[in-house]
């Protein structure tokens, strides 16, 4: 007896601080590359740390920061949503439609901005619905909604670009809330209840378990496709908030071109980020670090005047470095 | 793994050195910003080459001058590329708007901020630039169905094949639709577009050709699509469409212009040169100096002619090194 708990004792420490060890490698890997980063654009460009460039980094990642926020949760639960580029178009001409048919003033804004949330969790149903009743692969069904999103968009558009009529859409987001811009703080309050959701909920725990193991988590009573459905709508959310930061940031949304390969960009932050495309585990504040990470080079490789030709190699690069530091720490 | 250590390394050195390098120039004086789309298609392409060009020329004449060139693949990531240019604290901007609405507030901002702006090619709904230069796009319609009609000699059937959707490309076909409208004797069989892509022209030719029996011209707005349609009507094996007309001028159609080619005898100016112009006329804003032997220093528009060229004139057009 006493021997045993002896044993025990002495095991507990080490399997600790193998937890620890663990933990801090391959979780912080994302946080030390984004540390290296700054360092290396702090030296190589003069004009990197001052404040409005930094504002202007953040507010630049914060349209597929969100976005890669609600792809973070899908890519967890094993999913992969590929139309999220072209949907943020659509709700972004559905939302400028509204709003002009609406007018002017404060309350046409409140429900254009209601409007592109409840669009963006309807067409992301839409996306559920196909996977989980349709019993098609994210990867193909996602597919071919992109095309069919770009083109509805195209087509209510009539190819145009659309302005905004309303005379205080642009403020929400063109505005500053004590010195930081608002879709900043949009995609920052959107992470901590991202967290929250993931960490600390019944259904953060429901999602790991799908994406590790679809038939184990059927066996323990949850109920799969519909954690993987929700799933679909809260990235369906987020991008209808995503849309409705970059077409009031513009004041208009050009349908041809809005939210192109912003798929990519976002599912470059999660997985930057340390979450595993293979599902089942990931963070929310790693996937901030990934659309940080991308943002801050994009904008260093412009502030020190590498060839435009070359910025997107370099891009892969960091990406391939990123993902190959984690899978070596990882093992 | 040594390897990718190596690999990651190497990658880092090269672009910290190509980064010192540039950050290196001395202090110049003025510091010009030019911002422009990114290659997606030939003329495009042209741009940054006539761009890069102009830049190399001036630092030849110019020494108290930098500039910046950047190129971006969307509106949006051109609204970043713009903000991060006057966080380098430029003076002047040249900008090539992808889509003029999209990039309104940006250049508002830069317009404010008191930097030159030179707007060139695609026109914002409200004016926030000190000059602006384009090509005559409604011009290159109008000369387009002149020059087909009098090829056609008055009689026979057009398909038309357009660009991308946006306000340029509606402004070249209506001019050239309100054009082929005086010719009684002259059809539009049909209009569809293909993004200013060879590839897209390739099929959407190869679709015309199934769809219409006897088409006598194609008319098409861009010399890039036009290399499709040749494509589609060589594989085809049709010959009953004896006239094609491109436009903007590339290199390779000059060439076939040149060379007498018996279908492909004319194109019509859309130079992508005209950032180079645009370039020019922010150095000469920022200075203060006449525009070449005007008595004025800075005009607020200006519009390059559409020109016909055709074997008369070619050799004066023909820029075999250009990218475009």
């Amino acid at each position: 007896m006493t021997n045993k708990i002896v044993s025990e004792t002495a095991i507990q420490p080490s399997a600790l601080s193998r937890w620890i060890k663990s933990i801090s490698l391959t979780s912080m890997a994302p946080l030390i590359a984004l540390i290296v980063l700054l360092i290396l654009s702090a030296m190589v460009s003069d004009h990197f740390l001052i404040p409005r460039n930094l504002t202007n980094v953040l507010r630049q990642v914060s349209y597929t920061g969100i976005i890669a926020l609600g792809m973070t949760f899908l890519i967890i639960a094993g999913g992969i949503d590929l139309s999220v580029g072209s949907m943020l178009a659509l709700v972004g001409v559905l939302v400028i439609m509204i709003l002009n048919h609406l007018g002017d003033g404060w309350m046409a804004v409140m429900i254009a901005i209601s409007a592109a949330m409840a669009l963006g969790a309807f067409f992301g149903a839409i996306n559920g619905w196909l996977t989980t009743k349709g019993k098609i692969t994210a990867f193909v069904a996602t597919l071919a909604t992109m095309s069919i999103f770009r083109s509805f968009t195209l087509y209510i558009s009539d190819a145009g670009e659309m302005v905004s009529r309303n005379n205080l859409y642009s403020d929400v987001g063109t505005g500053y809330f004590l010195g930081l811009p608002v879709p900043v703080w949009v995609f920052l309050i959107l992470a901590i209840i991202g967290h929250i959701l993931l960490r600390h909920t019944a259904y953060g725990r429901h999602l790991c378990a799908v994406g590790s193991n679809p038939k184990v988590a059927s066996y323990s009573a949850i109920n799969v496709s519909k954690v993987y459905f929700l799933s679909f709508i809260i990235l369906g959310f987020t991008v209808g908030i995503s849309a409705v930061m970059l077409s009031s940031r513009l004041n208009s949304i050009s349908p041809g071109d809005a939210g192109l390969f912003y798929e990519l960009d976002a599912i470059a932050a999660v997985v930057i980020g340390g979450t595993a495309l293979s599902g089942g585990k990931g963070t929310i504040w790693g996937t901030v670090i990934g659309a940080i990470i991308l943002g801050i080079i994009n904008n260093m490789l412009n502030l020190s005047g590498v060839s435009p030709y070359l910025q997107g190699a370099v891009k892969g690069f960091v990406i391939l470095i990123a993902v190959l530091m984690q899978y070596k720490r990882a093992q | 793994m040594n390897l990718f250590k190596k690999m990651g390394k190497l990658a880092l050195g090269a672009i910290l050195l190509t980064t010192f390098a540039s950050q290196s120039a001395i202090a110049a004086k003025y510091k010009v910003g030019v911002s422009v789309p990114s290659a997606d298609h030939g003329w495009t392409a042209g741009l940054l080459w006539w761009a890069n060009k102009a830049v190399a020329d001036f630092k030849k004449s110019d020494d108290d001058v930098e500039f910046y060139v950047v190129a971006a693949s969307s509106g949006s990531k051109q609204v970043g590329d713009v903000e991060d240019l006057m966080i380098r604290g430029i003076d002047a901007l040249v900008i090539l708007p992808l889509n003029p609405a999209t990039l309104q507030n940006v250049i508002n901002e830069a317009y404010d901020s008191d930097i030159y702006t030179v707007v060139v090619d695609r026109e914002l709904e409200t004016p926030s630039q000190n000059v602006f230069i384009a090509g005559d796009n409604a011009g290159l319609g109008t000369v387009s169905g002149k020059w087909l009609a009098k090829e056609l000699k008055e009689k026979g059937n057009i398909v038309v094949i357009e660009g991308m959707p946006i306000p340029i490309n509606k402004q070249r076909v209506d001019a050239f639709d309100a054009e082929i409208a005086k010719h009684k004797g002259i059809k539009i069989l049909d209009s569809q577009t293909a993004d200013w892509s060879t590839q897209k022209a390739l099929a959407v030719m190869e679709n015309f050709l199934q769809k219409h029996p006897k088409i006598d011209a194609v008319w098409c707005q861009d010399d890039d699509m036009l290399k499709g349609v040749l494509q589609a009507i060589k594989e085809s094996g049709r010959t009953d469409i004896k006239t094609v007309l491109g436009g903007a001028g590339s290199k390779d159609i000059y060439k076939m212009i040149k060379d007498n080619n018996p279908v492909v005898r004319a194109s019509v100016t859309y130079p992508p040169s005209m950032v180079a112009s645009g370039i020019a006329l922010a150095v000469a804003g920022l200075k203060n100096e006449k525009v070449g032997k005007m008595y004025h220093t800075s005009p607020s528009r200006v519009i390059l002619a559409a020109e016909l060229v055709d074997k008369h004139n070619v050799d004066a057009f023909y820029t075999p090194e250009s990218a475009y």
